[in-house]
């Protein structure tokens, strides 16, 4: 069964259409791609998959939830966390307290607001944990030697990266990457392909991904969606839909 | 409609027309350079205390009048635009918006203070910069400062649009607010646009402080605080950046305080006006006239 | 140079604030401690004595405000109406209950009282403000804040056996034998119990602390900080924004408004004037809590008893001492947030390093 599912998705603004009548399904564990040159429309499929916009037509479904204009928070508790395009970190906050405030889904992590001021056994029974949580995960993004930098001070790769493990440590069972390589030169995307495919390996995780570089999605999305001008351009498997000829033309032009 | 309400809604227009002077000069301030002058207010004091000492060496004659006005539209300048020199200026580019309204409140205390050194705290009676009677049509009587009041903010108005609209000055204020790294990359000289910007605010607060203090003649270093705060919530009220949006805000804003005042309290007068203002933000959080801009994701 | 400059702020590393938060409660315990030994050998002036109670408050007021402001990122310029109705509510208890309960007992549950009603207005206030954005909130806190001041300043309440009576626009008439007069227009309210002294006053400074430290290192705090610096990424990792704000905001006016019970119980007269709560108090506590850091609890803390005491200081300098204050102000702010003093400042401060090393 398609852990994601997305039906005749459309949404206006005033008179422009920016998605059209869009549908896909991506299967668990499936790191499914999202391209199309800019304005297509990419960025605000994730809006409306995330709950920033409410569809105009369209249902969307994760697993057997129906999450079609719900809230932000809501959509994340229900398991989809993101990324953004231009980094969105809390930069006066510490890399691992970035970490820290979204491990916030599991009750495995929860204390009372009284616990919190008054600091009982139990707050530092379960802060040591959290801790303990959220130093595993900046060991995978090899970001553990900088917990106590402030995140706004991180080199641009690293941010990134921890853009993705604050993502992940919400726990989805959908993770949505808004073109993670931007602005990155050739090593940095590398080692993002790198990170990419150990969050697959380890987490089993499915990722949706929207990105420009042409040699990062050849290299690791399964399947594609093109996009132009909002609608659907070709949908398939990567190696067929990359050397469709229309997909050349609106990418490379004539 | 009875002849008091009459009464009481021209001076309400003519007080709101004070406002609205202060508050162009603050709503300019405000979109130009995004910073909350606090110390606007204290220039209205500066420019009263400045007509105030002009006007009593030429003893009051007509020529001290307008020398006063002309010589205190000339200080307040000056004093803004040292003051945008001196404080506000090496704040730009500072790490939190807070710093640089945080000076200008330290600059209000300053004006205050210099202000309660030279003249002493006991309040100096004000003669009226407009010695005409005023008109009476059929037993309303409208004092002459009230009309001159009217007249002169609607000057101000249009002068200010035209400004504004026709001037290369004003097309550069326009970009600077919207955009101050791509109004530098074009080519426009962002540091000279925001020094103009406070030398035609502060001139208005000059205007604006001999049209209050021939109004409300009692002058002490506190005379610009209330009004300046009032200017700007009427600024925000008619939505902040907007100038037919900050004539607006100043004349709502005091016929309400106007009417208030007379029919309901005079304690309660200020309330009711805040209170209005919240009533509008939360309907509108822009302000009448104020654009809504939502952050994209 | 200028890249050695940028690498050493790259690496400038927060070093975990436990110790610094202790460093706060001994900072306050030792100024207790200072001015107790003073004030026992008669060292300080009565006046000066009568300085730091309200220099206390004050400080407590910027650790409340500070929440909302550094912590929360919000600005508000209404802070001293929430102090206005803690001194208020507090003040009518104590008066109610003046013969009920012994001294120390009424004052609890008058700081109790005053500490509820602020943060129900804190609360109530909060939920409409919180949506707007920036200057939009602070004007409106502002409003709010002048509003309270000047509702109260008109209000006349007192009760009879008849039941309450108030009014806004003239004295209520009360019973000759039963009647109690609560606050009496602009007069005010009379002869409160002076329950608040130093001592006091340095221990609900020291709770305030101990709310606002633990809560900036629990859950909550990091929601509330994840909110200041980036409300949409809050959004997307399930933090829900509006009940964090308003618990923030809350917590900041309840804090206010132990100020204000301090406020009421230390003065025998209390009149909800300008001088008292209007919004240049709001501001007044604004500076410090700026002045001090924003976000830096410590700062606000020592910046409130330093500003509050300097005009003191400068007494001698008789009428020239609040134009030098307001010089020391803007100096003060030029050089700690102008980005060319800062970037001079960490260049020397990298010659004297080397310099060392050599």
């Amino acid at each position: 069964m398609a852990l994601l599912e997305v039906n005749h998705l459309s949404i206006s603004f005033g008179g422009l259409r920016a998605v059209d009548d869009l549908s896909f399904s991506i299967e668990k564990g499936e790191l499914y791609g999202l391209i199309g040159p800019n304005g297509a429309g990419k960025t605000t499929v994730f809006n409306l998959l995330t709950g920033v916009y409410s569809p105009t037509e369209g249902i969307i479904k994760l697993g057997d939830t129906d999450i079609t204009g719900k809230k932000t928070i809501d959509i994340n508790k229900e398991g989809i966390a993101r990324t953004f395009q231009n980094i969105r970190l809390f930069g006066k906050m510490s890399v691992i307290d970035n970490v820290k405030v979204a491990l916030n889904n599991s009750s495995e992590f929860y204390y009372g607001s009284l616990h919190g001021i008054l600091h009982t056994p139990k707050y530092h029974r379960i802060e040591k944990a959290l801790e303990k949580r959220a130093l595993e995960l900046l060991e995978v993004f090899d970001l553990d030697k900088e917990r106590d930098v402030l995140a706004s001070n991180l080199p641009y790769g690293k941010q990134r990266k921890l853009e993705i493990a604050r993502a992940m440590a919400t726990e989805p069972k959908l993770l949505l990457l808004d073109e993670p390589a931007a602005g990155m030169n050739p090593n940095e995307t590398a080692e993002l392909m790198n990170t990419i495919s150990l969050i697959r390996s380890k987490f089993g995780m499915t990722i949706l991904l929207i990105e420009h570089d042409m040699k990062l999605v050849s290299g690791i999305c399964e399947r594609l969606t093109v996009l132009n001008f909002g609608k659907v351009l070709k949908q398939g498997e990567t190696k067929t839909v990359l050397n469709d000829p229309e997909v050349i033309k609106a990418y490379i032009g004539e | 409609m009875s002849m008091n309400f009459l009464t009481y809604l021209i001076s309400g227009i003519s007080l709101g027309s004070i406002y609205a002077i202060i508050a162009l000069g603050y709503t300019m301030v405000y979109g130009i350079a995004k910073m909350l002058n606090f110390a606007h207010g204290d220039f209205i004091m500066v420019g009263c205390y400045v007509v105030f000492t002009i006007m009593g060496m030429f003893n009051g004659s007509a020529v001290g009048k307008i020398a006063g006005v002309f010589v205190a539209i000339i200080v307040c300048t000056l004093v803004g635009v040292i003051t945008e020199k001196i404080a506000y200026k090496p704040l730009r580019g500072a790490s939190s918006p807070l710093a640089v309204l945080i000076t200008a409140i330290g600059v209000s205390y300053l004006l205050e203070n210099a202000a309660l050194l030279i003249f002493g705290s006991d309040p100096k009676s004000f003669t009226s910069v407009v010695p005409w009677e005023g008109v009476a049509v059929k037993g309303l009587k409208i004092q002459g400062v009230t009309i001159v009041t009217i007249v002169v903010s609607v000057i101000v108005l249009v002068v200010l649009q035209l400004f504004v609209h026709k001037t290369r000055e004003g097309q550069a204020m326009l970009c600077v607010a919207q955009d101050k790294g791509a109004a530098m990359l074009m080519g426009i000289n962002v540091n000279k646009t925001i020094t103009i910007t406070f030398a035609i605010g502060s001139a208005l607060a000059a205007i604006a402080g001999a049209l209050q203090c021939s109004a409300y003649p009692a002058l002490t270093p506190y005379t610009g605080a209330m009004p300046g705060i009032k200017a700007f919530v009427a600024a925000v009220l008619g939505g902040i950046g907007s100038i037919p949006g900050a004539m607006i805000g100043g004349i709502v804003l005091g016929v309400i305080e106007i009417l208030s005042r007379s029919y309901i309290s005079s304690q309660l007068a200020d309330a009711i006006v805040f209170g209005v203002l919240i009533i509008v933000l939360l309907v509108k959080p822009t302000g009448i006239l104020g654009k809504n801009i939502q952050e994209k994701v | 140079m200028k890249d050695e400059n940028k690498k050493s702020k790259m690496l400038s590393i927060v070093k975990e604030k436990k110790a610094s938060d202790i460093s706060t409660y001994i900072i306050v315990a030792t100024a207790w401690a200072v001015f107790e030994i003073l004030i026992a050998n008669g060292m300080i002036s009565s006046h000066m004595k009568g300085l730091l109670v309200p220099m206390v408050y004050y400080a407590i007021a910027a650790v409340g405000l500070n929440l909302c402001v550094g912590i929360l990122g919000e600005l508000s310029i209404g802070h001293a109406g929430f102090m206005c109705v803690g001194a208020f509510t507090s003040v009518m208890f104590s008066n109610i209950f003046a013969e009920t309960f012994p001294a120390p007992v009424r004052f609890f549950l008058a700081m109790m009282c005053g500490i509820a009603f602020a943060a129900l207005f804190g609360f109530l206030i909060g939920i409409p403000v919180l949506r707007l954005n920036g200057d939009y909130l602070a004007i409106v806190t502002l409003a709010f804040g002048e509003i309270i001041k000047n509702v109260i300043n008109a209000l006349y309440l007192g009760y009879d056996k008849e039941g309450v009576h108030a009014s806004l626009s003239a004295p209520v008439v009360l019973d000759a034998e039963t009647g109690k007069m609560l606050i009496n227009g602009p007069l005010g309210v009379t002869g409160t119990p002076r329950d608040a002294n130093f001592s006091v006053s340095i221990v609900v400074l020291l709770i305030s602390l101990f709310i606002v430290q633990n809560l900036m290192k629990s859950r909550d705090g990091r929601a509330i900080m994840a909110i200041r610096d980036n409300r949409i990424a809050a959004e997307s990792i399930g933090i829900n924004v509006t009940k964090f704000k308003i618990y923030a905001f809350t917590i900041s006016a309840a804090i206010a408004g132990a100020a204000g019970v301090l406020f009421g119980h230390s003065i025998s007269t209390l009149q909800s004037t300008s001088g008292n709560f209007g919004y240049n108090i709001s501001i007044l506590i604004l500076v410090y809590v700026v002045l001090g850091g924003i976000g830096n609890i410590k700062g606000s803390i020592i910046a409130a008893a330093v500003l509050y005491l300097l005009p003191e200081l400068l007494r001698g300098l008789s009428s020239y001492r609040m134009l030098i204050y307001s010089i020391v102000l803007i100096v003060m702010m030029l050089f700690n947030w102008a980005p060319s003093v800062r970037d001079f400042r960490s260049s020397m401060w990298m010659k004297i390093r080397r310099r060392k090393e050599n």
